[in-house]
């Protein structure tokens, strides 16, 4: 049986040493969980990474969650979750703190006038890349043109968006399924 | 009480994150920034700057800073920052966590009905509108300068175009993006 300091130490060592988010830990998981201690299978381990990207929340924690509960149930979740979120959450309030005080140093001033422009663009890039592996077209376009004008324009919530648009998809699923 | 509304928001923010941290940055900066001004779109800017940096989840290291700024915004002291950044970190990932435990002990491999593949391929498409919705309320004065034939203006607009493409063309990482572009602008303005 798997101990709860392993997965913990696993998903410890994933959150503390990956940069960019939870997608690129996915591949150093996969190996850890499936390759290196044969815990899951690859399948079973692909079946965690559908259930945690078709579900809301975010995707690293969600797979710590899914894994640890395949292998130690209740426990199991919040000792890969924990060890997860640990380090991170204690770095960025390191830098939260040490940020404060050096604010208004000009090299530092300068250092985000030149950084912020950047990060606009790094969050625009994925709007790209996601049309793309979301099959976005001509036909499809306007649902995600009007839910980004919603938003933009008239300040509707985007959480009012989504739960919409869930909605809508949900209803439009059964009456095609029930046509069939 | 700002600990309870801190909490309140990211139980709510993280229940309807689809699609990864990107798109929880647009429901953060929407209630953060837009709804309850616990900090400006060029703090949040910052934030995500230096969530991005910094190893671990997206959505956990934006939540924990912006938990960390809203306290501290309101004149409160460090430590009760520090509470406010784990209250937000905590609360993020409760709902979701709970969820996705029920439905994995309901769900055989088996069950996924049409209706719901539906659903989601609908909400797949509008986490990409969201995520634009939260780069364009980002293009902000504060961030870029006003607009017209000025240094910082002119910059600016460079430097987005600039990671845009590298991003997506040559696939460059964000950590070199943004260090290069700090330091272009400490090299620039520290000149000017």
């Amino acid at each position: 049986m798997v101990k709860y300091c392993d997965l913990f130490y696993i998903f410890f060592k994933i959150g503390t040493f990956t940069i960019g988010g939870g997608y690129a830990m996915l591949p150093l998981m996969e190996r850890e969980v499936v390759d290196r201690r044969g815990w899951l299978s690859r399948e079973e381990f692909l079946d965690q990474v559908a259930l945690s990207q078709a579900m809301p929340g975010v995707f690293a924690v969600n797979m710590a969650a899914v894994v640890g509960n395949r292998l130690r149930g209740l426990w199991g979740s919040v000792a890969a979750i924990v060890g997860n979120i640990l380090m991170p959450i204690v770095f960025i309030l390191l830098l939260a703190v040490a940020l404060r005080q050096v604010r208004t140093i000009a090299v530092v001033d300068h250092f985000f006038m030149g950084v912020r422009p950047a990060v606009v663009a790094l969050i625009a890039a994925p709007v790209f890349s996601m049309a793309r592996t979301a099959h976005i077209g001509w036909r499809n376009c306007w649902l995600p043109v009007a839910a980004a004008l919603l938003i933009w324009l008239l300040g509707v919530s985007p959480v009012a968006v989504i739960a919409v648009a869930a909605a809508a998809g949900f209803v439009v699923g059964k009456i095609q399924n029930r046509k069939k | 009480m700002v600990f309870a509304e801190l909490f309140f928001t990211f139980l709510k923010i993280g229940l309807f994150t689809f699609g990864g941290g990107y798109s929880m940055v647009a429901l953060i900066e929407d209630e953060v920034v837009s709804r309850h001004s616990w900090m400006t779109a060029q703090e949040f800017t910052d934030i995500l700057a230096v969530s991005q940096m910094t190893p671990g989840p997206i959505g956990i290291n934006t939540a924990t800073y912006a938990g960390y700024t809203a306290v501290v915004g309101q004149g409160l002291p460090q430590w009760q920052g520090v509470i406010g950044a784990l209250i937000a970190s905590l609360a993020v990932v409760l709902l979701p966590v709970v969820l996705i435990l029920v439905v994995s002990h309901l769900l055989s491999r088996h069950s996924q009905s049409a209706a719901v593949v539906a659903m989601f391929r609908v909400l797949r498409l509008t986490v990409v509108g969201l995520i634009a919705a939260a780069a364009l309320q980002l293009l902000t004065v504060e961030s870029f300068g006003t607009p017209g034939l000025n240094l910082r203006f002119g910059l600016s607009v460079a430097i987005f175009v600039a990671v845009l493409v590298l991003s997506l063309r040559r696939k460059v990482g964000p950590i070199a993006l943004i260090l290069a572009s700090g330091v272009i602008g400490i090299i620039v303005y520290g000149l000017a």
